[in-house]
């Protein structure tokens, strides 16, 4: 626990207008997280909820979390998607337990109350008593009763909420730049592949940084420089959108020379240093652009990624101040074919809690977040690349980062 | 081979999987499987509904010597170990060719500075060929019971 806990006020304090000098009592203040969480997450914000095909007929559902407050999803009767939370309004007791399922109505296990799938209380057991005996005062009408809603929108498949009426819609939000981004990755209708969790020790943030800083990428994950792949140089370039805290990241790669790379080096005996199998990182154009890398990130706890042809939606849950929860969504696309299914399952090594160019990120938040322990007094820089939070045509740069650090003082009032 | 020796030899090869993780001989354990295999960590809710995206995925010998590789060469991550426990081996089936087994196992990670803890728990999944000594796995899925896994997977399970 932070010892900013004893100043003023709840929030930290920023030592000037700079987005550059980040203070390290962001990542390990207590008022801090409380704070974020009413102010970002269930804030003027959309947050990832599911897939819509996740939830394709009528009832089918899946209980989920904005930030730290437990939501349900739900596909309605007339085919619209609604979000409310999962809390019911007589005693708070969760409503869904289970992560997916499909329901007529959503009845609550404790006392019997039920919702139909728009969130309306419209049931409550016993309302008129037993025998004429107790039941509910006649100043209780159940139509005053509804689940807190969420607003919902659906973007390339992905569905997502926002507690506030406030957030503009979408696409206004996401900016041109990281929408097109979107639409880029998720130009079929997408299908699951699996999905896992990775706990993390750290601050939720700290993750979120990482994904934006397209500076650690060649440096932390060794893999690609070791089996010397990605020597080329790939041009590439950020795209952050004008409030700061939506960006995407992308490089091309010369698909062709790495193919005749994997040729020449069949012929070759340094193999210590080239991978047995190639085929984790045999990858397909499939977008026709050029593009092998793409990240994007959606404020304030969303990534979608192309690396490769790795499809994957990340979603960030914070967890307490020192711990978060890194969902792994991996997708295909109902137009992939046998091939192409078995090559996004073996690329699938390189990302993950075991992913060759991920598994790293896993740790450093949380060497990060140690390193803090009772020592979080000073600032952090993100300085690369300049102090502004411009898109760049290079990716030697913190720009991203110092976009994320742009809305979050904006939303948080500081 | 009798049915008792070709048991045997499986309960063996599964021993030594474990010895080799856990003893940090990592360079043997690509030795264990036939090529092509089938080497997966998958969740246990993930592989329940039919889904085929795991943790750790090898369709080959040279992928399985190639993440040992990035384990010793390239991936960065703080020293630690595991101590597996594998149960009782339980035979589905056997043939003259392959031996089809399951057995439970938790594992426990010690990291460098000693702080140690339970790391996964799951089910082995086996398909052994064991037609000539030495038996290899043909598929060897390691099912986790939680979908959920601390920081990172280096050392596989």
């Amino acid at each position: 626990m932070s010892l900013s806990q004893t100043t003023d006020g709840p929030g930290v304090a920023w030592r000037s207008n700079a987005l550059s000098e980040v203070p390290f009592r962001v990542y390990t203040d207590q008022a801090q997280y409380r704070l974020e969480q009413e102010r970002l997450f269930k804030g003027p914000t959309w947050n990832y909820l599911c897939l819509a095909a996740e939830i394709r007929n009528p009832g089918d559902y899946v209980a989920t979390t904005v930030g730290e407050v437990a939501v349900i999803v739900v596909r309605a009767a007339d085919g619209g998607i609604n979000a409310f939370v999962n809390r019911c309004v007589h005693r708070g007791n969760l409503l869904c337990l289970e992560r997916q399922g499909s329901v007529k109505e959503f009845g609550c296990i404790y006392h019997g109350w039920t919702y139909d799938l728009t969130g309306q209380l419209t049931g409550v057991a016993f309302e008129h008593g037993v025998k004429r005996q107790g039941g509910m005062p006649p100043d209780f009408h159940k139509e005053d009763h509804v689940l807190q809603r969420l607003r919902v929108a659906e973007l390339g498949g992905l569905v997502f909420g926002t507690f506030s009426p406030a957030t503009p819609d979408l696409e206004t939000f996401l900016g041109p730049d990281v929408t097109r981004g979107l639409l880029r990755v998720m130009n079929r209708p997408p299908h699951l592949l699996g999905r896992s969790t990775q706990v993390m020790p750290n601050n939720w943030k700290l993750y979120f940084e990482n994904v934006k800083d397209t500076y650690h990428a060649s440096i932390l994950h060794l893999f690609l420089t070791t089996f010397r792949i990605n020597r080329l140089s790939m041009p590439g370039g950020i795209y952050i959108d004008s409030a700061g805290g939506n960006h995407y990241s992308f490089a091309k790669l010369d698909y062709a020379a790495e193919d005749a790379d994997y040729k020449d080096a069949a012929l070759r005996s340094d193999s210590e240093f080239r991978l047995h199998d190639n085929s984790v990182v045999e990858s397909v154009d499939e977008y026709g652009d050029g593009v092998s890398v793409q990240i994007l990130t959606i404020f304030p706890g969303m990534v979608l990624q192309q690396v490769r042809n790795t499809i994957a939606v990340r979603v960030i849950r914070p967890r307490g101040v020192d711990k978060t929860e890194l969902e792994w969504i991996h997708l295909g696309f109902d137009t992939d074919d046998a091939a192409m299914t078995e090559r996004r399952l073996r690329q699938g090594n390189l990302i993950g809690a075991a992913g060759y160019i991920a598994m790293e990120d896993g740790c450093i938040g949380g060497f990060v977040q140690r390193a803090l322990q009772s020592n979080d007094d000073g600032n952090g820089l993100v300085m690369m690349g300049g102090h502004d939070a411009e898109s760049q045509p290079f990716r030697a740069s913190e720009a991203a980062i110092r976009g994320f650090w742009k809305q979050y003082r904006a939303l948080m009032g500081e | 081979m009798d049915d008792q020796a070709v048991r045997f030899g499986v309960q063996e090869l599964i021993a030594a999987y474990a010895d080799c993780i856990d003893e940090d001989r990592l360079e043997e354990w690509p030795d264990l499987f036939a090529d092509p295999c089938r080497y997966l960590v998958i969740s246990r809710s993930n592989h329940a509904a039919g889904l085929r995206q795991g943790v750790m995925y090898a369709a080959s010998r040279g992928m399985l010597l190639d993440r040992v590789f990035a384990i010793r060469r390239a991936n960065i991550f703080e020293p630690h170990r595991y101590r597996h426990v594998v149960g009782p081996v339980r035979v589905r089936s056997l043939d003259s060719a392959v031996a089809t087994v399951q057995s439970s196992f938790i594992a426990v990670r010690i990291m460098h500075d000693g702080v140690t803890s339970l790391f996964a728990t799951g089910r082995y999944l086996d398909r052994i060929d064991v037609s000539a000594p030495p038996f290899r796995f043909l598929e060897r899925i390691v099912v986790l019971d939680s979908d959920k896994i601390d920081t990172l997977l280096a050392i596989p399970l």
